[in-house]
């Protein structure tokens, strides 16, 4: 077949004036993915499966899918703690550049939506933004587990599924500030961003809308050989997009990953108030759909379980869900002070960092502490420049050949 | 050349972008195997194989979505929602995703897919699977809606809309179906968003799309026994709308009459009429519409019989209007 994607040449031939100044190679570099994340650890899950505490119901009959204790009683209550100790040997840390970058990538979105949140006090972000911190180890461990030509689908807290699939931090800023220079020339803002060239087919507005659209891109990637992953939140699980396109995508065995964010909260609402049976990973059960609870917390979690996802739908296994379980450290939005989560919730959570535990994991592999201080630093420099940039670009004048239709 | 049958039309388009490209793509509900409920996708599964023809769930969400997936990564899906109404299941992602792509990308990519409906009233079928949901589209920058109005003319637009870059609503009005008309010449492809002068005439503009087409047609035979030379235009495509064609045709003929099958407040008739008005309304000796009824379609034959604008209404509102003798 001849499966040309119709925005190749529209890629390398963008209004002038629309190229960001990319002033931060370095942060250019991350590919998504450099290699194939090794598929999975049987040693790690059947640790995690032992540490489940006495008195938890039966698990399900389908042997693939893992229930962790927070997802059973349906509580944020940072369950996903008990899953890390003792799990840190079984890491893939069999290239630790790799991880390096991931972590590196990790603190990127973290000091990135820090930015995002500064300048939207400031009136530079306009009109409302979700930010992702607390959840940069999804993102990061999934997009650690794909080739760079994989395609992603994200949501409307989708800064760091952006940034992780390999957005330039410059123009995705600049996207954020309504610029020319903009991944989207400004014309998207913060919901709705879209970055072909690094596979992000969208990121999506309507809870549930990732999940179909990744399912189309699971059609073409069925053809040409490449995988597609959808980031969906716990929220989007009770939209019928969630349980409609599972069924397709199991159906028409489509190399897909479903990767469900669950932090445990849609909008201003517990999710086990509103979830029935209050278990995510079991809703695959039914469809003949394997399933996993992750700690999402944990990147060598997410790139383990990501990892074997993406080998099983490359060699045509066809569909997983991924029940990430994962805390976003600000309210649902810029106009949420998120006052519903208790604050010993909050600081339970944000004990689990994701950021230090991964920075523990690099530890424990070897990686000097003077190296991953420099990252961090460096990360830390270089985004600076890139949001400097960005707010040095011009606002996009308004083209009057800019019309509704491709020609 | 033999006569072509609207639904064999509507199968041969797609036969033949499918056999000229690799990348389409045709999938719905009860299309492949059983080849549509209205017989009009029989044999594509057996020629093209089920990689690239599929029956899918009864899940519109998904079965647009999907499409929507597929078409920015590099396919090119046409897919069939069975029947207009249930567009509303799949409107999301039309609405939301695929219309917007080219724009807010900063024109990245496209969206390249064609979602294919039987429409229309008249067929017993009642109010829920008997509308035009044309207009409910009409309104949204990005999306074309193509309403064919003759089996050539389903043939040369179907092919168009699949050659287009863009997301298209494609109606086909389910009395259609059976229509036998002449063949479009062989490979014709008709570009989307140029309406065309069905018969040409003096006196009056009758601007209509889809099934109303064959009306007016057959109305204005009725009228020319009359004396009143009417002008048929047929829009062809709601979204973009040809407003020139319509000025040149009125600034023949100073009366525009708009059918349209569907609900006048919210209706397209009545935004063509504004259009004109803005424009030249110093061509406009008068101009009216006939739609249906406010009320949704009714299943009694004698309901829709009464509700719906057929040949018979236009000629008697053309009558009572302009008097017998307007010419």
């Amino acid at each position: 077949m001849n499966l040309v994607p119709n925005y190749s040449a529209r890629c390398s031939s963008r209004a002038p004036g629309t190229q960001a100044s990319a002033c931060c190679k370095r942060l250019l570099s991350w590919p998504g993915a450099v290699a194939r994340g090794k598929t999975a650890s049987e040693g790690s899950r059947s640790r995690r499966g032992e540490e489940r505490p006495v008195g938890e119901p039966e698990r399900s009959a389908m042997s693939d899918v893992e229930l962790a204790p927070g997802a059973e009683r349906g509580e944020a209550d940072g369950s996903a703690e008990g899953q890390t100790a003792g799990a840190g040997t079984a890491a893939p840390l069999d290239d630790p550049a790799r991880f390096v970058a991931a972590f590196e990538r990790m603190v990127l979105i973290r000091e990135f939506e820090q930015e995002i949140h500064r300048l939207f006090l400031k009136g530079e972000v306009h009109g409302t933004t979700h930010l992702s911190a607390g959840q940069e180890a999804v993102p990061v461990g999934v997009c650690l587990a794909l080739e760079p030509d994989d395609y992603v689908a994200g949501t409307y807290r989708g800064h760091g599924h952006a940034l992780a699939k390999g957005t330039d931090p410059e123009t995705l800023a600049a996207e954020m500030l309504g610029r020319a220079t903009g991944v989207c020339g400004g014309r998207a803002g913060s919901m709705n961003v879209i970055d072909l060239e690094h596979g992000l087919v969208g990121c999506f507005g309507i809870v549930g809308g990732s999940i179909a659209a990744a399912t189309g891109a699971a059609l073409t990637a069925k053809h040409n050989g490449h995988v597609a992953a959808a980031f969906f939140g716990d929220g989007a699980t009770n939209q019928g997009y969630f349980h409609e396109c599972l069924n397709f995508a199991r159906v028409l065995d489509l190399p897909a990953v479903f990767v469900c964010e669950n932090n445990f909260y849609g909008e201003f609402t517990p999710m086990q108030k509103v979830t029935a049976g209050a278990n995510i990973a079991g809703r695959a059960e039914p469809f003949g759909i394997p399933a996993r609870v992750v700690d999402g917390n944990d990147l060598f979690a997410v790139v383990e379980a990501a990892g074997e996802a993406v080998e099983r739908a490359r060699s045509g296994g066809g569909p997983t869900l991924l029940e990430c379980q994962t805390y976003r450290h600000y309210g649902h939005s810029k106009s949420d002070p998120a006052k519903y989560r208790p604050a010993e919730e909050v600081e339970r959570w944000k004990a689990r960092d994701p950021l230090p535990i991964a920075r523990e994991r690099l530890l424990e592999a070897g990686i000097e502490q003077d190296a991953i201080a420099a990252v961090e630093e460096a990360t830390r420099r270089d985004l600076a420049e890139a949001v400097e940039a960005a707010l040095a670009a011009p606002y996009p004048d308004r083209r009057v050949e800019a019309t509704e239709f491709a020609p | 050349m033999s006569p072509l049958e609207f639904r064999v039309a509507i199968r041969d388009a797609i036969a033949e972008e499918m056999e000229r490209d690799d990348s389409v793509v045709f999938f719905g509900e009860d299309v492949a195997a059983p080849g549509g409920v209205f017989m009009a996708t029989p044999g594509l599964l057996e020629r093209f194989g089920e990689g690239r023809v599929f029956d899918t769930p009864i899940s519109e969400l998904a079965l647009s979505g999907a499409a929507y997936g597929a078409a920015v990564t590099g396919l090119r899906p046409v897919f069939e929602i069975m029947f207009g109404d249930f567009m509303a299941l799949a409107m999301d992602s039309l609405v939301n995703q695929a219309a917007k792509y080219w724009y807010i990308s900063n024109e990245q990519g496209s969206v390249p897919l064609v979602v294919r409906s039987a429409v229309g009233a008249g067929g017993r079928f009642g109010a829920i699977h008997s509308q035009n949901h044309g207009t409910w589209f009409q309104g949204i920058p990005g999306l074309k809606v193509v309403f064919p109005s003759s089996p050539a003319e389903a043939k040369g637009l179907l092919k168009g809309a699949i050659r287009d870059p863009n997301p298209v609503v494609f109606l086909e009005h389910k009395r259609l179906y059976s229509v036998k008309g002449e063949a479009p010449p062989d490979g014709e492809v008709i570009a989307l968003g140029r309406a065309r002068v069905a018969r040409s005439g003096g006196d009056l503009t009758i601007v209509t799309a889809g099934k109303g087409v064959q009306d007016a047609l057959a109305a204005a035979e009725q009228l020319a026994a009359d004396g009143l030379d009417a002008e048929v235009v047929d829009l062809r495509t709601l979204r973009p709308l040809d407003v020139p064609t319509v000025l040149d045709s009125v600034a023949k003929t100073n009366r525009l009459l708009a059918v349209e099958e569907g609900p006048r407040t919210g209706g397209w008739a009545a935004g063509v009429l504004g259009a004109v008005a803005e424009a030249a309304l110093h061509d406009l000796d008068d101009t009216w519409i006939i739609a249906t009824d406010e009320t949704p379609v009714p299943y009694s034959p004698s309901l829709e019989d009464a509700f719906l604008p057929d040949t018979a209404a236009i000629v008697e509102s053309v009558r009572s209007r302009l008097g017998a003798g307007a010419a």
